[in-house]
């Protein structure tokens, strides 16, 4: 689905921050990238969507090698960015809207799917009415329309309350099974990446040369119990520590 | 009740104008306030029929103009960092002209045509217009763009369907004092040489000394100023529903 060759990445400024990067990620495989702040996650989102290229190496994405990703992966931001003039059924539609579709075709499409994606009787109201959890909804329904099957999640629920997180990561699982995409999804929260993942990539070092590639021991549908299973645990344990050295105070 | 309080300001200020007046007893200098009305009754079709439809086409061609060419300005203005610091010193200084001191030239140029009052209302009213637009157009988010991006947006999608609607509460705004200082501006042209228009009206009402009728032409042009304004506000409402809403 998406590969990584040997990528490496530098700022302008000379900052090095991906150094020789390989992995690859399968279709339908839900993967979340975890790393301490400033250790390269939002440069691999960055050279994921598009926004930008890599300095040496090859990003290809769908064994498509033409090397023009905007547009094509579906991204959903940290905070929702819906535009308060349109109302949610507007806003879900502005992918398609963009990517040349009539108004009223684009509608047509977008009708049904709020009503799976738990926005039945919002498609009229604008997003200042909606609660946080709702406007996430709406986020990740626009990065479905704009780039299935590879979506990117930005720490999408890192705004969110507790509870409102726990049944947003749920419901998350639930839309990517029905949907059978592939998400890329990028957290600091161990938990979080536990619960959802079928693989986690550690980033290590600075400058990033690999990914330390976790595979989680649990099928599906999981529930919030198996995460207190002993090796859930220890890996948990693995993994905080592991975290803990990366962080340089 | 709390909104009856600017209606009574207004009534305890006629008032004490209306006694002033009758005190002082000089009509020609000040009129009261019951004297410009019955002045206005009788002037009605004069002031309505003949003066009032020259001031609004003059106010309306140079809302017009204002309105194109400043969010024209705006736009070609936000596109560049090098057209920003060329046009926007130049902008502000056309506002440090004194207008009034200005128009005779214009007559000069345009003779006694509307367009000698037009010119006068545009330049008084392009300025709002076009640095509210610009002001709308620069707040945009980078993280927005990116997400449009994302998207395979186009230069042109970016525009039409975030830069715009971002940036039309401001354009509102800027109309809004464009409005009212359009009314000015037609008033100004038209003293300084017309042959018809409230503000000519008011002007040789006050060579005959006939101070009633120099402020009846005022009082319809106030009522017009507001009149306008409500109906931008009128525009604005319908456009920007999404405002009111939340």
């Amino acid at each position: 689905m998406l590969s990584f060759n040997s990528v490496s990445f530098t700022y302008q400024s000379g900052g090095n921050i991906l150094d020789n990067l390989s992995f690859n990620v399968r279709p339908g495989e839900f993967i979340s990238i975890v790393g301490v702040s400033g250790s390269g996650k939002s440069t691999i989102f960055r050279l994921v969507t598009g926004l930008d290229e890599p300095s040496a190496g090859i990003i290809s994405l769908a064994s498509d090698q033409n090397n023009q990703r905007l547009g094509k992966v579906g991204y959903m931001p940290q905070q929702d960015l819906l535009l308060p003039w349109r109302t949610i059924l507007e806003n879900a539609c502005l992918p398609l809207e963009i990517a040349g579709m009539d108004k009223r075709e684009a509608r047509n499409q977008v009708m049904p799917l709020l009503h799976e994606f738990g926005l039945a009787g919002t498609k009229d109201d604008y997003p200042a009415k909606l609660s946080g959890g709702m406007k996430q909804r709406v986020a990740f329904l626009r990065a479905v329309l704009s780039g299935n099957p590879l979506l990117l999640l930005d720490e999408p629920f890192s705004a969110l309350d507790a509870i409102t997180k726990l049944s947003m990561q749920e419901w998350l699982v639930t839309q990517w099974e029905r949907r059978k995409s592939t998400v890329l999804f990028i957290t600091h929260d161990i938990e979080e990446a536990l619960f959802l993942s079928d693989r986690i990539f550690l980033l290590q070092n600075k400058p990033v040369t690999s990914v330390d590639v976790i595979e989680i021991p649990l099928g599906r549908p999981r529930t919030r119990s198996d995460l207190h299973r002993p090796e859930m645990l220890l890996l948990k344990e693995k993994l905080m520590s592991r975290l803990q050295s990366e962080v340089t105070v | 009740m709390k909104n009856m309080t600017s209606p009574l300001i207004v009534i305890m200020f006629l008032s004490c104008w209306e006694l002033g007046a009758r005190l002082y007893d000089k009509a020609f200098i000040l009129p009261s306030p019951i004297q410009i009305f019955i002045r206005f009754w009788e002037l009605k079709k004069v002031l309505l029929l003949q003066h009032l439809p020259a001031t609004l086409l003059t106010i309306i061609i140079g809302l017009l103009i204002s309105i194109v060419a400043g969010t024209a300005i705006a736009v070609w203005m936000s596109s560049s960092l090098g057209i920003r610091k060329a046009l926007y010193p130049i902008l502000i200084a056309s506002q440090m002209i004194p207008i009034i001191a200005l128009a005779p030239i214009f007559v000069l140029w345009f003779g006694y045509t509307i367009w000698s009052k037009v010119a006068v209302t545009v330049l008084i009213t392009f300025f709002p217009i076009t640095v509210n637009t610009f002001d709308g157009l620069s707040s945009d988010k980078k993280e927005m763009q990116e997400l449009f991006l994302t998207m395979g947006a186009t230069k042109k999608d970016y525009f039409f369907k975030y830069s715009v609607p971002t940036a039309l509460p401001q354009f509102f705004s800027g109309l809004k004092i464009a409005v009212t200082l359009s009314v000015i501006g037609a008033a100004i042209g038209e003293w300084l040489g017309a042959q018809a228009g409230l503000g000519y009206f008011s002007r040789r009402m006050m060579t005959q000394f006939d101070g009633a009728a120099v402020f009846a032409p005022i009082f319809v042009l106030t009522v017009l100023g507001v009149g306008l304004f409500f109906c931008v506000t009128f525009i604005e409402n319908r456009l920007l529903k999404w405002r009111t809403k939340n």
